[in-house]
């Protein structure tokens, strides 16, 4: 992320990001190589014989499939292969002196993370379907919260409130499905609980240009502190006031049969379908259209975007508004969207999904379909962790719930490829 | 420029920010201008904040509620109702921080004083780490994982080993802020080698610290005997810090510890060759580069320093508030350091003060939710509001309508 400090605009950080440009894919192919050698390590030579099975039926599929049985440690060996050909495409590229294409690492990740599943679920059996769903489930909050970074932070205002955007969005959603027996009156509110913070953000960053940290931080504590009060006043003292109602699953007819896949993406609450729609449009409108354009030219450079008339203060003060809007939206996710039967709001209820979703952003390298695959990362990883300790697993769960924030510590170092974010975010902008 | 020159343009009171935003030194200067707002604003920002707390405070009462309903009939039942639920909760908030001059026996009558002292060691040990990145122009949003870093290393040293009293202590406290150090050293040092940002470095080393903590207890080495709940066996009586009153009270002597490294970060920071290296990189890096300052080396001294002063605060909360280990033995300590370090406008004196005034609140929140029922959440909203209206000198200013000092033109 780039805040003022590393702003690559400064003649000296723009020298040493010159020097580091070539690094980061010699760097890339060695953590790829060792990665590689661990998984082989573990996954294939020290790892006990036995199967994994997968299941891959769910109820409404046209066509049934069988159980996929593999032996555990010829599975993980295929993958691996896999991966070391891809390590090997990668070393070859970067001693040839050229870029490494961009799938590779994705790929790459995705191999290892299957190596690793068929070897963690030995011995046992797990149904595909329900992990992915609940990958989908439980990466919701995740993606909307990386869209709030996204559009947030294109525009140059750090926002680190993603946490408190979610926590009001749960909250104002719960409290007014609660109160009009509604769901999705309680969709409708949910944005404009996260657009309060984001109006506050706006307002202070903007306006009166503290610094975006400072404000993003603070209005966490506020959103955590106005909530967790409400809570246990308001809401415990009107019986009526927390037990809203959850969104019903929508099947969307003819998709949802196809194997695997139709169950796991097509018959998902309305949330989930919102989601694929933010997703999309975003990706769309934020380089291909002319209000996206301005966006990311106020985010890079507010000042060359200022001297051709787009207005910078008032770009920002409505990207992060909009982010808020979408973060309150995702918020709703843990009250409306976690199950069919809806769940109460609980103080903290959130407990630092903004903080992933923050990670997801920066992992999915500020663009709209990278955050989506990191925060769908992110949610695997935890979903996994919840099957896991179902069926036992031979690593600690806590590992699990280490492994996006480990992630992100190596995306931003530099280890799995460059990250540069907008280079005016963080930078409060005056005329 | 030379670093002297550094220095007074980063001391200079009236120091605006630069308009075009582009100097690395922005950050600093942004941290300056947090740290140089008036007295007076601080105070009517506490005053302010505590209004709209009260204002939640009574909206959220059954009995204000309830006479809302017939406010034009008889306002004075209106008012009445809202003077009784925030004058009785502001009561108890005082009366659980200072002093509880209801209370039957001398000992209860200052009991609250000494809770509020005991709650504002750890954040001022933190709040001092804080501020000391401030100073340098980082951000160490990290504290609260360099905390629980610090309490798991002193912890352990305290009931694992056994070692002569004296040593003992030394030992658990040395390993206190070696753990915290090590945590935020690991920020300092991606930092200076590969540009990694603090925010988000420190931001992901708290949750990773969480759960190294939680998978530590589930340990044998960790766990106590006969528990099935993830909690440590208790620090050994060799390694606890001593109680300064007795035993009828909380406060222990990690308040003296907490109150002599406020002194040792004033004296590093004014009067040290390190600490002017330190505040010269805060101030702006390329001048300090120029001036001969190595900046990679001053970001991994200082993350060293401040997650140090992190881990000192976990550790005195351990070996002399708690005891022993739990997953959430950093409580909110880590976030509250920052807003005491904002409050305090990154000095020493500032953050000790800040400090005290924060301890006080949560002191206090934690009697008022016992005898009037209002949550202790609202001293949350209360904190983060002061850090807000102070970090906004303008809002503040216009809600007051007070006069700009600056305004002669000064502001481009």
């Amino acid at each position: 992320m780039s805040l003022p400090s590393a702003t690559s605009t400064a003649p000296t950080a723009a020298s040493a990001d010159g020097a580091d440009a070539a690094r980061p894919s010699r760097r890339a192919s060695v953590v790829m190589a060792v990665l590689t050698a661990v998984g082989l390590l573990v996954f294939v030579l020290l790892a006990s014989g036995g199967t994994s099975t997968l299941s891959l039926a769910s109820g409404r599929d046209v066509v049934s499939l069988p159980d996929l049985v593999l032996p555990s440690r010829w599975a993980s060996a295929v993958l691996l292969v896999g991966c070391a050909a891809l390590t090997g495409l990668a070393v070859a590229r970067t001693a040839a002196g050229r870029r490494t294409p961009g799938w590779v690492v994705p790929v790459f990740g995705v191999l290892l993370v299957l190596a690793f599943l068929v070897w963690v679920v030995t011995g046992s059996r797990v149904s595909v379907v329900s992990l992915l769903g609940g990958t989908l489930l439980l990466g919701a909050p995740l993606v909307f919260g990386a869209m709030a970074g996204v559009v947030s932070e294109r525009s140059g205002v750090v926002n680190i409130a993603i946490e408190g955007q979610l926590l009001l969005g749960a909250f104002l959603g719960a409290v007014v499905a609660s109160l009009t027996g509604t769901a999705y009156l309680g969709l409708v509110a949910a944005p404009v609980g996260g657009m309060l913070i984001g109006l506050l953000l706006a307002v202070f960053t903007v306006r009166y240009l503290v610094n975006q940290i400072i404000v993003g931080v603070v209005l966490n504590v506020f959103a955590i502190g106005l909530t967790s009060f409400l809570y246990s006043t308001v809401l415990s003292d009107n019986a009526g006031w927390n037990s809203p109602t959850g969104l019903p699953q929508l099947p969307i007819p003819v998709l949802s049969a196809i194997p695997v896949v139709g169950p796991v993406l097509f018959a998902q609450n309305l949330l989930v379908y919102l989601m694929y729609v933010v997703v999309a449009v975003l990706n769309v409108m934020l380089f291909r259209s002319r209000w996206g354009l301005r966006l990311r030219a106020v985010g890079e450079h507010p000042k060359a975007a200022d001297t051709v008339g787009i207005p910078v203060a008032r770009t920002r003060f409505r990207a992060v508004v909009l982010g808020g809007a979408i973060a309150g939206l995702g918020g709703a996710s843990f009250t409306l969207g976690a199950s069919a039967a809806g769940l109460a709001f609980n103080r903290e209820m959130t407990a630092g999904s903004g903080y992933i979703a923050l990670a997801a952003m920066i992992f999915g390298r500020w663009s709209p379909l990278g955050a989506l695959g990191a925060a769908l990362l992110f949610g695997f990883a935890s979903n996994l962790q919840n099957v896991l300790s179902v069926i036992g697993t031979p690593i600690p769960s806590q590992f699990l719930l280490m492994a996006p924030y480990l992630a992100t510590i190596f995306a931003v170092a530099g280890l799995v490829g460059r990250v540069r974010g907008p280079a005016a975010a963080g930078v409060p902008y005056e005329k | 420029m030379s670093a002297q020159q550094t220095e007074a343009h980063a001391d200079d009171p009236d120091q605006q920010a630069p308009p075009s935003g582009r100097e690395p030194g922005r950050f600093g200067a942004a941290l300056a201008a947090v740290r140089d707002g008036s007295g007076l604003l601080s105070l009517l920002a506490v005053v302010l904040a505590l209004v709209v707390g009260a204002v939640l405070i009574a909206a959220a009462d059954p009995r204000v509620q309830e006479t809302a309903t017939y406010l034009t009939a008889r306002p004075s039942d209106f008012f009445a109702a809202v003077g009784s639920a925030v004058g009785g909760a502001y009561t108890a908030l005082l009366q659980g921080s200072f002093l509880d001059w209801t209370a039957g026996s001398a000992t209860r009558v200052v009991r609250p004083l000494t809770e509020t002292l005991t709650v504002a060691t750890p954040l001022i040990a933190a709040g001092l780490g804080v501020a000391l990145g401030f100073r340098a122009g980082l951000f160490n949003i990290g504290a609260q994982g360099q905390i629980i870093l610090g309490a798991v290393l002193a912890g352990w040293i305290g009931f694992a080993l056994d070692l002569p009293v004296g040593l003992h202590l030394l030992l658990a406290l040395v390993g206190g802020v070696v753990g915290g150090a090590l945590w935020g050293g690991i920020a300092g040092g991606l930092k200076a080698r590969t540009g990694a940002h603090e925010v988000i470095v420190t931001i992901m080393l708290n949750y990773v610290a969480l759960r190294l903590v939680e998978f530590l207890l589930t340990l044998g080495a960790f766990q106590r005997e006969g528990q099935a709940n993830p909690i440590s066996p208790p620090v050994e009586a060799s390694a606890q810090l001593p109680q300064l009153l007795g035993s009828g009270f909380r406060l222990h002597a990690g308040l003296l510890l907490v109150l002599l490294a406020a002194a040792g970060v004033w004296w590093l920071l004014e009067r040290s060759t390190v600490g002017f290296g330190l505040r010269a990189v805060g101030a702006n890096p390329a001048a300090a580069r120029t001036a001969g300052i190595s900046v990679p080396r001053s970001y991994v001294t200082v993350m060293l320093l401040s997650g140090g002063l992190a881990g000192l605060a976990g550790a005195v909360h351990l070996l002399g508030t708690e005891d022993s280990l739990t997953a959430g033995i950093a409580g909110s300590f880590g976030f509250d350091a920052i807003t005491v370090a904002l409050l305090g406008r990154s000095r020493p004196g500032g953050v000790v003060l800040a400090g005290l005034l924060f301890g006080a609140l949560q002191a206090g929140g934690v009697s008022m939710q016992a005898r009037t029922g209002t949550p202790i959440d609202i001293v949350l909203v209360v904190q983060s509001l002061i850090v807000l209206f102070i970090a906004a000198p303008p809002l503040v200013r216009a809600i007051f309508r007070l006069r700009d000092p600056q305004a002669r033109g000064a502001r481009a």
